[in-house]
């Protein structure tokens, strides 16, 4: 029944990737299409009233400097709303102003699509700024994203100076894409019975004739973006796992689904946008590798248990439930854990930290690696980038300089695509370092021992890998801990985007190297070895001693 | 004579300097040039501290595995540094070599009023010297008068002397070389020390070896892994000790240079320099490492027909006997018109007769007088005693100098013409006063195994483009012979320069021969161009790459020379790579076993002790190097085939080979360590 469940879903993204990747890339074609006919004359107002009249391309520094400034004043507006939200309306629960450095911490965690949570959303903000801030960043982010791979892609594949438009490709990916999708989802989200209201928290006498507070709010609509968004951050603290957010295994689905199928369509518009979809399926047929992979640890880790409470005599057939939902059980808790960090959304449906050991790695081993599908573009970018230093290492070997969809790769990209490969590994495992150096760091581990290894590892990989999920467990809402994954966190999305982005820059003014029967494919069954090989070399090997002290350690010692 | 150049790889005397040499290169200013290596030399300087102060390090109890571990460390530096230095040691051994030609040469000046005995090293670029029979050439230059044959085995390795004359395509002399006959005036082209064979011996030392962009991109790569590398260890620590797990500072020195890229790091410039080296020992000067790279990038090659193609030397093949005359006949007097000729063409129609076994009267033509060919005559022959008149030539020519003489010119003398030259050939006309007797079937020939090589090329995916003078017709024949992919035909200098820029404006990277003066753009325009040494000296500085031999069809081994190059690159930089995971797997559980027992489990490979597992993973580390120093210098084998197989071939080898073979190699190292630890 439960793989039942797995094989369901995995078929219906398989079957979706296709129409929703063509649907994807007549967006961004920029192609007259018949969607024009529908968006056309809303988009046309926007940009009449944003002022952008010819929508000329931008070079790469151009598209940069307008996405980061973009990303700025969103910053500057939704860390003044926080900090003075209490007197703002639809504050009906009377909560207060957010703290400096939490601030400073939740504006990064969403405008860099990460969406970690240091506070609680029923308490800690205002129906409001749940909207204008977290709702808002939620899109914007994601569309930032988005656009940042639509125009990487348009690097790779056009040729002249120029990477599209930024404005319009963000524009674009809110009228076409997210809007739709979210008004759908949050249709079919209220239709499952997921609240949708601005009624303040009820106040209800359980049976008992105990005083109960049961906190409601526009929780659907929230909940729609926080996965098509690939956000994660929850309307409540607990995140999915909570009934009104996720009342159901349906719901379980439709979240599943919709935090899934725009990563896994872009591989496929990659394909599009080279005129040769095998290159799209070669890279989707990796990541989906990975990915089942990865998925097959999880579940039967999960469903084998944990010896110690089979030792007690308790019944666990039914898996590892610890931290989990009964309404959801094993095959769709594992399932989710493992589409939320391979999408990088960051939501999560069951408590990361008590799912066993080995099953505690794959979400860990997925943000590390950070290419199993990915968030909002980043996803497809970084994949892109082990497919260009596979190119670099394997295409030697055919007797030519290294040349990626024609393009010669030369020390200029190889420069930019080392900021990028040596980022990651940096700002996960120094932070750690540092925080198990210091008692700031140290003091906030609830689980001494290899447990404590993989909380601290959890929170900053989740933080590089801007994903968002958090292994709880971990007393995180202090300065320490507010400051450094803010930093992680800000350093995680936009140095590797820039290099990247430079890189799409450099490549797409280069002479094109005509293909014949000596040329390096990167369409066939060979180079999707070879990217997969490449990404767990040069991407898995480097966490490998880490991951031994935490999950393993703790796997290895928890049957003895 | 070129396998009688060839130096055996491992002399006693360049093995002897190798190793003196990897001593020297140890200076860390030498070293941090290879930062790789450089990290472990650093690394190899921190346990030699921690043997010597074992008080201030508080590592008294570890000292002998210590010394193990420092004398692991230095052999893994020495044995890069010697792989570097055997590849520069071949490439000293040729300056040597070069630089006992250039020993001071006394050269005849031209001054004002008569000649002036001065050192070679006073002449300067426009000085005019007189080189008479015997002496030295004292600097290059151009021929401005005379002719004279040149020894120039100094330099070529070619015994047979050459013929230097003023003026034309065989005029440029090269300094070092020597005068066999008569004399020649020669204006000087090069100052001291920019010379031809300066030039040279700064290319073989590898004094000026500039690393290529692919070098440097890949060096970028290395040094990132090495920094990443050096990131997991030193975080490695405090996370050990959160644990209660004391991790030993030599331990994680041993596991980061386990990891980090050394075999590449090592090999790598020797790779670039032997690649250099196996050029030069073809008898191709490559004027820098970047055109041998870019030899193996190549897309389309042009190619000259005449002397790269074919033999150039039109052969007679046939006698096409015409109007009813015998075979006989006409093999009888095309002998008697050839006898006294020396041309080739001449001398092949006597080596047709005595293939075809025809006889013909030798006192017939005894005391003729020989008529030469000439350009506005376009036949030659004999004026015979007897008063007749022998003629063989251009069919036209011949068609109007039997008309004239009243003579008929038979029906299928036209057809029969125009048939061979159809096949590629050339027909030539025989007569004898006003009567034509028959053709003379002069054909160019495919050299040899050319048709197989432009096979190859195809299938490297490398396009051939043939250029020729011939007309379309005897073009498109020797093009279908010689199975080339395209020609042009009646070429003309400008049409090479229109058809590269018209390759490389599709992206396309061209290589090309050459050797006259007016090659020289086109040379220059090509991504490689390669001239013939005994081409002028305009074509030698327009190309990047000079034949010393000045064989045009070299060019075809260049490729592969420069495919396998980059192969040599790419296979170790894998093979290097994917060693990591066994590294892993042998010291990873080796660190922790000592606190947590249970880690056992990834022991694998069942190493013996945690001591011994670290030691051979080291040792290991280290003696790939050398074992790999010989894959490095001769390059990895290579047979053109389609770019998929080849990959396929090579992932197989280096790739899942370079997985496997450290699993392997740690396991047999440990089989002996562990006797002892």
């Amino acid at each position: 029944m439960g793989v039942l469940q797995i094989v369901i879903v995995l078929a219906v993204v398989m079957l979706l990737v296709k129409p929703l990747g063509t649907y994807v890339y007549h967006v961004f074609s920029n192609e007259p299409n018949r969607t024009d006919r529908i968006f056309g004359w809303l988009e046309r107002l926007i940009y009449s009233l944003i002022g952008l009249k010819q929508r000329a391309g931008m070079t790469w520094k151009r598209y940069v400097l307008s996405f980061l400034l973009t990303n700025i004043i969103f910053v500057a507006i939704g860390y003044l709303l926080l900090r003075i939200q209490s007197v703002l309306p639809l504050n009906p629960n009377d909560i207060g102003n957010m703290e400096q450095t939490l601030s400073f911490n939740t504006i990064i965690s969403f405008m860099t699509n990460t969406n970690l949570q240091h506070y609680s959303g029923e308490s800690g903000l205002t129906y409001f700024t749940q909207m204008a801030v977290i709702m808002m960043m939620m899109f914007t982010s994601a569309a930032t994203g988005f656009s940042v791979v639509i125009a990487f892609i348009r690097g790779l594949m056009s040729k002249g100076q120029t990477l599209g438009n930024f404005f319009e490709d963000f524009v674009k990916s809110h009228t076409r894409i997210l809007f739709p999708a979210a008004i759908l989802v949050t249709l079919l989200l209220v239709a499952l019975q997921v609240p949708q209201t601005f009624d303040p928290t009820i106040t209800v006498t359980t049976l008992e004739g105990a005083m109960q507070k049961i906190a409601v709010g526009p929780v659907a609509s929230l909940e729609s973006i926080k996965h098509l968004g690939t956000n994660g951050g929850g309307f409540f603290g607990v995140n999915s796992a909570h009934p009104f957010e996720n009342p159901s295994a349906l719901t379980n689905i439709v979240e599943m689904l919709s935090m899934w199928l725009i990563p896994a369509c872009l591989p496929y518009v990659y394909g599009r946008f080279a005129k040769n979809s095998k290159q799209g399926w070669v890279v989707f047929s990796a990541m989906m590798t990975l990915f089942i992979v990865f998925l097959c640890v999880i579940y039967t880790s999960e469903m084998n248990g944990n010896p110690q409470i089979t030792a007690m005599g308790i019944d666990t057939s039914q898996g590892n439930m610890e931290g989990k939902e009964v309404r959801l059980g094993v095959a769709q808790s594992a399932l989710f854990s493992t589409v939320t960090t391979a999408a990088t959304t960051g939501s999560v449906d069951n408590m990361h930290d008590t799912l066993t050991p080995l099953g505690g790695m794959v979400p860990l081993a997925q943000m590390m690696l950070n290419v199993v599908f990915g968030g909002e573009g980043v996803g497809l970018v970084n994949m892109l980038m082990y497919a260009i230093l596979g190119v670099f290492l394997c295409g030697l070997m055919v007797g030519r300089t290294p040349e990626f969809l024609g393009r010669k790769i030369e020390p200029k990209e190889m420069k930019l695509i080392a900021v990028a490969i040596l980022m990651h590994p940096l700002i996960i495992l120094a932070p750690t370092a540092i925080a198990f150096l210091t008692d700031l760091g140290k003091g906030s581990i609830t689980n001494p021992g290899f447990h404590g290894v993989s909380q601290v590892l959890y929170e900053y990989t989740s933080s590089a890998a801007n994903n968002g999920s958090g292994f709880e467990g971990l007393a995180d809402n202090t300065p320490f801990w507010n400051i450094t994954t803010g930093l992680v966190m800000l350093l995680g999305r936009y140095i590797s985007i820039i290099a990247m982005m430079a890189v799409a820059g450099s490549l797409v003014r280069k002479r094109l190297v005509p293909e014949t029967i000596g040329t390096f494919r990167t369409d066939n069954v060979l180079f999707y070895g070879i990217l997969i090989g490449t990404v767990l070399i040069i991407g898995a090997l480097t966490f490998l001693p880490t991951i031994v002290l935490g999950p393993v350690a703790e796997h290895l010692t928890l049957g003895s | 004579m070129r396998s009688g150049r060839k130096k055996s790889m491992l002399t006693t005397g360049i093995m002897r300097d190798a190793i003196k040499e990897s001593f020297v290169k140890l200076n860390p200013m030498t070293m941090i040039k290879n930062p790789v290596m450089f990290v472990v030399e650093v690394g190899t300087f921190v346990v030699l501290l921690m043997t010597i102060f074992p008080g201030y390090f508080n590592t008294r109890d570890e000292i002998g595995f210590n010394i193990t571990v420092f004398l692991i460390l230095l052999f893994t530096v020495l044995f890069a540094n010697f792989a570097e230095a055997l590849a520069e040691g071949r490439g000293k051994a040729q300056a040597d070599t070069l630089k006992k030609t250039k020993k001071e040469i006394t050269a005849n000046k031209v001054v004002a009023g008569g000649i002036k005995a001065v050192p070679s090293a006073e002449l300067r670029k426009g000085d005019v010297v007189i080189v008479s029979q015997g002496e030295m050439i004292p600097g290059d230059g151009e021929v401005i008068e005379g002719i004279a044959s040149v020894d120039e085995s100094a330099i070529t390795g070619e015994s047979a002397p050459v013929i230097k004359e003023a003026g034309g395509d065989f005029n440029s002399v090269t300094g070092g070389t020597r005068v066999v006959s008569d004399s020649i005036r020669v204006r000087i082209a090069a100052d001291p020390g920019e010379s031809f064979i300066d030039r040279m011996i700064n290319l073989v030392e590898g004094a000026k070896r500039q690393k290529t962009p692919n070098e440097l991109a890949l060096n970028t790569l290395l040094i990132t892994l090495t920094i990443i590398f050096l990131i997991v260890v030193v975080t490695l620590e405090p996370i050990a000790s959160y644990l209660g797990i004391e991790l030993q500072i030599p331990v994680l020195i041993a596991l980061l240079v386990c990891l980090i890229p050394t075999t590449i790091g090592g090999l790598l410039s020797a790779i670039g320099i032997a690649g250099m080296d196996r050029v030069t020992q073809f008898n191709v000067l490559a004027m820098s490492g970047k055109a041998v790279e870019a030899a193996g990038d190549i897309n389309t090659m042009i190619l000259d027909k005449t002397g790269t193609i074919t033999f150039g030397n039109r052969m007679a093949s046939e006698f096409v006997p015409v109007g009813g005359e015998s075979l006989e006949t006409l093999g009888e007097w095309a002998a008697v018109s050839s006898v006294s000729d020396e041309t080739p063409e001449g001398r092949s129609v006597l080596e047709l007769m005595k293939t075809k076994s025809l006889r013909y009267d030798e006192s017939v033509s005894e005391g003729g007088e020989f008529v030469e060919f000439k350009a506005d005559t376009r036949m030659s022959g004999v004026d015979l005693k007897d008063g007749r008149k022998v003629r063989k030539g251009a069919v036209d020519a011949v068609k109007k100098w039997v008309s004239a003489q009243g003579g008929r010119v038979p029906g299928d003398l036209d057809s029969n013409s125009d048939k061979i030259a159809r096949d590629g050939g050339t027909p030539l006309a025989v007569a004898v006063d006003n009567r034509i007797l028959g053709l003379i079937y002069l054909k160019d020939t495919v050299k040899p195994g050319m048709r197989e090589r432009f096979e190859q090329l195809r299938q490297m995916g490398i396009k051939t483009i043939m250029c020729t003078g011939d007309n379309p017709l005897t073009a498109a024949t020797i093009a279908r012979e010689a199975g080339v992919d395209d020609f042009i035909a009646e070429s003309k200098p400008e049409d090479k320069i229109a058809v590269i820029r018209r390759e490389q404006a599709e992206g396309k990277l061209v290589a090309m021969t050459g050797d006259g003066t007016n090659d020289a753009p086109a040379l220059a325009q090509a991504d490689v161009g390669l001239a013939m040494n005994s081409g002028t000296t305009a074509a030698k500085e327009a190309a990047n790459m000079v034949d010393l031999d000045s064989d045009p069809s070299k060019i075809i081994e260049v490729v592969s020379i420069g495919k396998q190059l980059l192969m040599t690159r790419g296979a170790l930089t894998t093979f290097s790579i994917a060693n990591d995971i066994a590294k892993y797997f042998a010291i990873i559980p080796a660190m922790f076993t000592l606190a947590i027992p249970q880690m056992q489990v990834l022991n694998i490979m069942r190493l013996g002790t945690p001591m011994s597992a670290i030691l051979s993973a080291l040792i290991f580390n280290a003696i790939i190097i050398p074992l790999l120093i010989p894959l490095a210098m001769r390059g990895v084998s290579y047979k053109p085939m389609s770019a998929s197989k080849l990959l396929a071939r090579n992932i197989v080898l280096y790739g899942i080979g370079g997985v496997i073979v450290p699993f392997v190699g740690i396991k047999l190292i440990d089989l002996i360590v562990h006797i002892w630890v």
